[in-house]
C-alpha cells in the first residue's frame, strides 16, 4: 500500500467537495475491491475519503411501490430485510448469494454498482428491476447508469446515495459463479418489472446488457420454455480460463431458462 | 489400549492454541532493530540481465543495503538433494541456480536482487526503485515440447532443456509381454500442475550475533535441520555449530516447505552483513510465483491382459516438468517416489517406465502432497478402470482378480519395492459396502430421471511412507540419510518432554507422540511436552515430510522409551532389592515378578536425579536417545470409491458420496488419522475438480491469485464415509503405516473415473484434470 490522506467524511457533501477538488482522490465505501487493490499498489490516492463515518446513507425502506436502498446498505442487510424479502423477494435473494459472508457484511450497494465489476451481481438487479440511481446530483435510471467495463455515468465528485427499485411481479436471479472467484462467469435476472419484461445478464459480457429477445418471448409467454432455445450470440463475450465465449452464451440461456422456472 | 494412548481418539491439544490465534508464526517473531526485506522478482519468464541498477534505491530513506547476484559469489548456488543417474549411465544435469540471478533470469517471480529497509514500506519502495534492464527471451513452457529442436535453451549445462532421462524395469520383457496380450488399454494424460497453498506463506527472520558469531534463522520449514545442514554444508553461510535454525509452530507445508528457497539463504547471509535482524514473509501473490510446484506430467500409459483379465505388463512414458532449476528434491518425485509405485496392489507381470525430466521457465516443481505417487497412482488407476470399460468387466472385479493375495506377503514388484503387508481385498469389500455399491445402478437411474448423469469410480492405491532405509535411498541417489531422532528426558518430579526431529506443522505430533509416551512409559499424557522445531534443542532429525512422522519419527520415540525402561529397569531392581530379571515394566510400575512390591516410574526419575541410594556404576539421570533407521519403507493401501453426479446442461460435476476404506496399520490416534484423511481427499478432489496452475504462452502464471486458482472450499467437497483396516506393519515397533498423503494420492483417480463413468453415457471418452464445468460441457459438446 502506498501512503495516501486518510479522511473520514461526515456528510456526502464534504466527501464530493474533497473528490470534486482533487481527481486523484477516491471514495471507499465497502473497500471489498479498493483495499485489495491498494494492498496490491495497484492504485495510489492522494487521499481516501471513507464514507463509513456519513450517517444516514445506510437505510433501507420498503413500501407498495417498491424498495429504496440506501448506497451504504451492506448485502447482508439487503438479504435479511423483512421488507425487501416481502416487497422484492428477488433482490434479498440476490444479495444473499453475494461472496461470501465477509463481503455481505462488509460490501456495499453504491460500491459494488460505483466500480461495476462485470462480474458483479448487483447492476443485474438494478437493470433487471428498471431501478433508479440516486445520487447527491441526480437520478439517474440503471439502463442508463453501467455504461462499459468498470465505467458508470457517474460524475468525478458525484456520490450515490440510495438505489430505488420498483416493485415487480415475478423475478428471480440464477447465477453460475466462477469456481475460484465466486464471481458470476454469467448472472441472469428476469423480472416482470414496473415497465415490462426485464431479462439483465451480468458475467457474461463487459458490462451488464439487456436480452431483447428473451424479453418479447417472455412478455408473450412466462414460462422456461420460451427462452430455451433462445440463444446469444458469443461475440464480444468475455473469455477466461474459466469460460470461452461460447460457453457463457450457453449459460446465459441456461440461467435464463432456470431463472424464469425459480420465479414460477 | 488406555484412554489416552495409542489407538485413543484423544483431541489435538495443540488446537486450542491455533483457533484461538495463540500460535507462535514465523511472522509473529520480532526482534528490536528488525529490518525487512523485499525482493526484486523478474516479470519475465525468461530474460538475460543486461543490468541491475541499485544505486537509486540504496539511497531511498530507510534502505540499509540492497544486493544482487553478484555481491553473493561466495555463497554456493541452491541445490538439489538427490542425484539420478539417467539412462546411459550419466549423472543428471543440475545447472547452477544462484539464489539471487546472475546473467539471466529463468521464471517469471526468479529473485533478482533484494532490498533490504527499516520498514517494509521503504523495503517495497526501494525494491520498486532497483532498475534492471532485461533482455526478454522466447520462453518454453509446454513440458512436451521443451526438448523439441528449435526451442529456447534454457540452460547451457541442460542441452535441449533435459535434466535427464531415466528409466526403471525390463523393456525387452515388457514389450514382450504386450506383443502376446489379448487386450491392450493405452491412454495418455496429464497430471495437472498445482500450487501448495499452505494456509501460512514462507517466511523467515534471519539474526546474526556479532558478539557470539551464531546465526538464528527462524523459519517456516518442515525440517529445521535439513534447512542447517544444507546451509552449512552447500552454501557455506554458517558451520553448523554457529548456525541455529528455529521452526516455530508452522502453518501447513504439503512438502512447499521442505526445500531450501532463495529467500532463507540471501536473509541468513545478509543479516550479517547489515548487522540487524532481517524479515521477509511471503505475500500470497509471491507464494502462487515461488513455492515450488507440484505434478505436472504428460504421460503415455498402456495395459496389457490376457484374456482372463489378469495384467501381463505395463508401459509408462512420462515427461515431468521440474520448472527453471531442480529444487532440493525434485528429481526423485518423477523416479524413486513415482515409477517404483506404478506395481499399484496388483501382481502385474512386468513393468517398463522411462522419464524425461525437462526445464521448462516455470516455477520449480518438487514434492507436493504424495509427491510421486498420486501421479503413478493416477497412471495405474485409471489404466485398471478404462480396461474394465473397455473388456466389459466390473471394475471391482477386475481389481480382485489382480490384486497381490493376502497370503503373498511379503511381495516383491517387478519395480524394487518389497511389499511387507497387506489386505487389499478386505479393503475392497468393506469400500464396496461402504460406497453401497449394490444400489449404484437404481442412483444412476434416479439421477437419469432428473436429466442428469451419475458416475462411479474406484482408486485402489498403494504408496509408500518414510524412505528408507537409509543405506538403499543412498544407493538410489539421496544425499541425506532418512532415520530419526527421539530423546525422552525425564525431570525429576517425573514429568517428560519429548525432543523429537521430526516437525508438526498441522500432523498433531504434540498430541500423538505424547500419547505414545503415555502408551509406552505409563506417563500421564498431560506430563507429556512435545518439543521440536528448534536445531539447539532436539537431536539432528530430518523432519517431516512423506507421512514419515509415525513409522520412523515414532519408532525412535519407542527406542528410546525402551532405553528409560532398561535404565529404569536397573533403578527399581536396586532400590527394590531384586534381581534385574524379576523386574517387569507395565502401565508406568516397575514390580518384581510376583510379589506387590512396586515402585512407580516418575520414582524411579527422581532416584535417577537423587541418585542417594542408587545403583553402583550406573549414570545418574534419565535422559534417553534413540536414533531410528527403518527397514523399509512402509505401504499404506486402501480402496475409495467416488460417485458423481453431472449437469450436462452446465458442465457441473457434484460429488455425491466418497467413501474410503484405508489400511494404515495401527492408528495411533483415529481422531488425527480421519481429519488426514478427510483433508488428504479434500486435496485430491481440488487436484481432480478444481486446481490448475496454468501459464500463457510467455511463461506468466494466470492462476496466480485465488481469483483463477480454485482451492476447494467446504462446499466443494462432500462428508466423507471413512473406515479402516488396518494391517499392522511387521516391519516398525508400533505397526504404523502413515496417512498423512493417502487421501490426496487415492482422490484423483477416484473422483476422474467416476467422472470418466458418467460421462460414458454422453459418449465422452478423455477428459483431462481439473474436469471443470467449462471442459466437461466441451467433451459433452464435442461428444455430441
Amino acid at each position: 500500500m502506498y501512503n495516501f490522506e486518510y479522511k473520514k467524511a461526515g456528510s456526502v457533501d464534504e466527501a464530493a467537495g474533497i473528490v470534486g477538488a482533487d481527481e486523484e482522490a477516491k471514495l471507499l465505501a465497502g473497500g471489498m475491491t479498493y483495499i485489495p487493490t491498494l494492498k496490491q499498489r495497484l492504485a495510489a490516492p492522494t487521499t481516501v475519503v471513507d464514507l463509513n463515518g456519513v450517517g444516514g446513507l445506510d437505510g433501507i425502506s420498503a413500501d407498495g411501490n417498491g424498495v429504496t436502498v440506501g448506497a451504504m446498505a451492506r448485502h447482508a442487510a439487503v438479504a435479511a430485510s423483512a421488507g425487501v424479502a416481502a416487497a422484492i423477494p428477488a433482490l434479498a435473494d440476490l444479495a444473499s448469494h453475494i461472496g461470501d459472508p465477509q463481503v455481505r457484511n462488509r460490501g456495499t450497494i453504491g460500491g459494488s454498482i460505483a466500480n461495476n465489476d462485470p462480474a458483479a451481481d448487483y447492476p443485474a438487479a438494478l437493470v433487471g428491476l428498471g431501478a433508479t440511481v440516486q445520487t447527491d446530483k441526480r437520478a439517474i435510471a440503471a439502463d442508463d447508469f453501467f455504461t462499459g467495463l468498470f465505467e458508470t455515468a457517474l460524475g468525478q465528485d458525484e456520490i450515490v446515495t440510495s438505489v430505488s427499485f420498483p416493485k415487480a411481479g415475478k423475478a428471480a436471479y440464477m447465477k453460475f459463479p466462477n469456481p475460484a472467484s465466486r464471481y458470476a462467469i454469467v448472472g441472469v435476472f428476469v423480472a416482470q418489472a414496473a415497465d415490462g419484461v426485464r431479462v439483465a445478464v451480468t458475467g457474461a459480457g463487459p458490462c451488464v446488457f439487456r436480452v431483447a429477445e428473451m424479453e418479447a418471448a417472455l412478455a408473450a409467454n412466462w414460462s422456461a420454455d420460451a427462452v430455451a432455445d433462445i440463444g446469444i450470440s458469443a461475440d464480444g463475450l468475455n473469455e477466461d480460463i474459466h469460460a470461452s465465449a461460447e460457453y457463457r452464451a450457453h449459460l446465459v440461456t441456461v440461467m435464463a431458462k432456470r431463472a424464469v422456472a425459480k420465479a414460477g | 489400549m488406555t484412554e489416552q494412548g495409542i489407538g485413543a481418539a484423544v483431541a489435538r491439544r495443540e488446537d486450542r492454541r491455533f483457533v484461538t490465534g495463540r500460535g507462535h508464526y514465523t511472522d509473529d517473531i520480532n526482534r528490536r532493530g528488525q529490518t525487512y526485506a523485499c525482493f526484486v522478482r523478474s516479470p519475465h519468464a525468461h530474460a538475460t540481465l543486461n543490468g541491475v541498477d541499485t544505486a537509486a534505491a540504496a539511497a531511498m530513506p530507510g534502505v540499509r543495503a540492497v544486493f544482487v547476484g553478484e555481491d553473493m559469489a561466495e555463497v554456493g548456488p541452491l541445490i538439489c538433494g538427490w542425484a539420478i543417474t539417467d539412462v546411459h549411465g550419466e549423472p543428471f544435469r543440475a545447472p547452477p541456480h544462484p539464489a539471487l540471478a546472475i546473467g539471466k533470469v529463468n521464471y517469471a517471480g526468479e529473485a533478482v536482487a533484494v532490498a533490504i529497509a527499516d520498514t517494509l514500506e521503504q523495503a517495497k519502495d526501494a525494491a520498486a526503485a532497483v532498475e534492471v534492464d532485461y533482455g526478454v527471451l522466447d520462453a518454453v513452457v509446454d513440458p512436451a515440447q521443451a526438448t523439441a529442436g528449435g526451442q529456447p535453451q534454457i540452460h547451457e549445462a541442460a542441452p535441449g532443456n533435459l535434466s535427464f532421462e531415466w528409466a526403471i524395469g525390463d523393456k525387452a520383457a515388457v514389450d514382450a509381454a504386450f506383443d502376446g496380450a489379448a487386450h491392450v488399454t493405452s491412454l495418455e494424460f496429464a497430471n495437472n500442475r498445482l500450487v501448495p497453498n499452505a494456509m501460512e506463506p514462507r517466511a523467515c527472520v534471519a539474526e546474526y550475533d556479532a558478539g557470539s558469531g551464531e546465526h538464528t534463522l527462524h523459519i517456516a520449514s518442515q525440517n529445521p535441520h535439513v534447512h542447517r545442514l544444507v546451509m552449512s554444508a552447500f552454501h557455506g553461510l554458517a558451520p553448523e555449530h554457529k548456525l541455529r535454525v528455529v521452526a516455530p509452530d508452522v502453518g501447513g507445508g504439503f512438502g512447499s516447505k521442505i526445500f531450501i528457497y532463495a529467500e532463507e539463504v540471501v536473509l541468513t547471509w545478509a543479516a550479517s552483513r547489515v548487522r540487524r535482524p532481517i524479515k521477509w514473509t511471503a505475500e500470497r501473490s509471491e507464494s502462487f510465483l515461488t513455492d515450488a510446484h507440484g505434478r505436472d506430467h504428460a504421460t503415455t500409459a498402456e495395459l496389457a491382459l490376457d484374456s482372463d483379465g489378469k495384467f501381463l505388463a505395463m508401459r509408462v512414458d512420462t515427461t515431468a516438468n521440474m520448472g527453471a532449476y531442480l529444487s532440493t528434491f525434485a528429481s526423485a518425485v518423477p523416479t524413486y517416489l513415482y515409477a517404483t509405485l506404478l506395481a499399484g496392489q496388483y501382481t502385474t507381470g512386468g513393468i517398463y517406465c522411462n522419464v524425461k525430466a525437462v526445464f521448462t521457465n516455470t516455477v520449480p516443481v518438487d514434492a507436493y502432497r504424495g509427491a510421486g505417487r498420486p501421479e503413478a497412482a493416477y497412471v495405474v488407476e485409471r489404466l485398471v478402470e478404462a480396461a474394465a470399460a473397455e473388456t466389459g468387466r466390473d471394475p471391482a472385479e477386475l481389481r480382485k482378480t489382480n490384486f497381490v493375495p493376502a497370503d503373498a506377503f511379503p511381495y516383491e514388484t517387478p519395480v524394487i519395492m518389497q511389499y511387507d503387508c497387506g489386505d487389499f481385498a478386505g479393503s475392497m469389500d468393506r469400500a464396496l459396502d461402504l460406497a453401497g455399491y449394490s444400489g449404484f445402478q437404481a442412483r444412476k437411474a434416479e439421477s437419469k430421471a432428473g436429466g442428469k448423469l451419475r458416475g462411479i469410480g474406484f482408486s485402489s492405491y498403494i504408496e509408500a511412507c518414510g524412505v528408507a532405509p537409509s543405506a538403499a535411498a543412498g544407493s538410489l541417489g539421496a544425499g541425506v540419510g532418512l532415520w530419526e531422532s527421539a530423546n525422552i528426558r525425564f525431570n525429576p518430579t517425573g514429568n517428560v518432554q519429548l525432543f523429537t526431529g521430526c516437525h508438526s506443522h498441522g500432523q498433531g505430533h504434540e498430541t500423538a507422540y505424547a500419547q505414545i509416551v503415555a502408551d509406552k512409559l505409563g506417563v500421564p499424557y498431560e506430563q507429556v511436552e512435545v518439543i521440536h522445531g528448534d536445531s539447539s534443542k532436539i537431536p539432528f532429525g530430518m523432519g517431516t515430510y512423506g507421512s514419515r512422522s509415525a513409522a520412523v519419527g515414532g519408532s525412535a520415540i519407542v527406542k528410546a522409551a525402551d532405553k528409560v525402561i532398561e535404565k529404569g529397569r536397573k533403578i527399581a531392581a536396586h532400590t527394590l532389592e531384586a534381581s534385574e530379571d524379576d523386574i517387569e515394566f507395565a502401565g508406568g510400575n516397575f514390580t518384581v515378578k510376583g510379589t506387590d512390591k512396586a515402585m512407580n516410574i516418575a520414582e524411579v526419575a527422581f532416584t535417577a536425579y537423587v541418585p542417594h541410594n542408587y545403583p553402583e556404576g550406573l549414570e545418574p539421570g534419565l535422559d534417553e536417545t534413540a536414533f531410528y533407521d527403518p527397514l523399509n519403507f512402509s505401504f499404506p493401501a486402501g480402496t475409495h470409491i467416488c460417485e458423481v453426479e453431472i449437469d450436462p446442461e452446465t458442465g457441473s460435476v457434484s460429488i455425491e458420496r466418497y467413501a474410503a476404506v484405508d489400511d494404515f496399520g495401527v492408528l495411533i490416534n483415529p481422531l488425527i488419522v480421519e481429519g488426514q484423511v478427510h483433508g488428504g481427499i479434500g486435496q485430491g478432489v481440488g487436484q481432480a475438480m478444481l486446481e490448475h496452475a496454468v501459464y500463457d504462452g510467455a511463461g506468466q502464471l494466470v492462476s496466480g491469485s485465488y481469483m483463477d486458482y480454485t482451492m476447494p472450499r467446504a462446499d466443494d467437497v462432500p462428508s466423507y464415509d471413512v473406515g479402516f483396516n488396518g494391517v499392522p506393519s511387521p516391519l516398525n515397533p508400533l505397526g504404523v503405516k502413515g496417512c498423512g498423503e493417502a487421501g490426496a494420492i487415492a482422490a484423483p483417480a477416484a473422483v476422474m473415473n467416476a467422472v470418466h463413468d458418467a460421462l460414458r453415457d454422453a459418449g465422452v471418452g478423455h477428459i483431462e484434470m481439473p474436469a471443470t464445468p467449462l471442459r466437461v460441457w466441451q467433451a459433452i459438446r464435442d461428444a455430441a
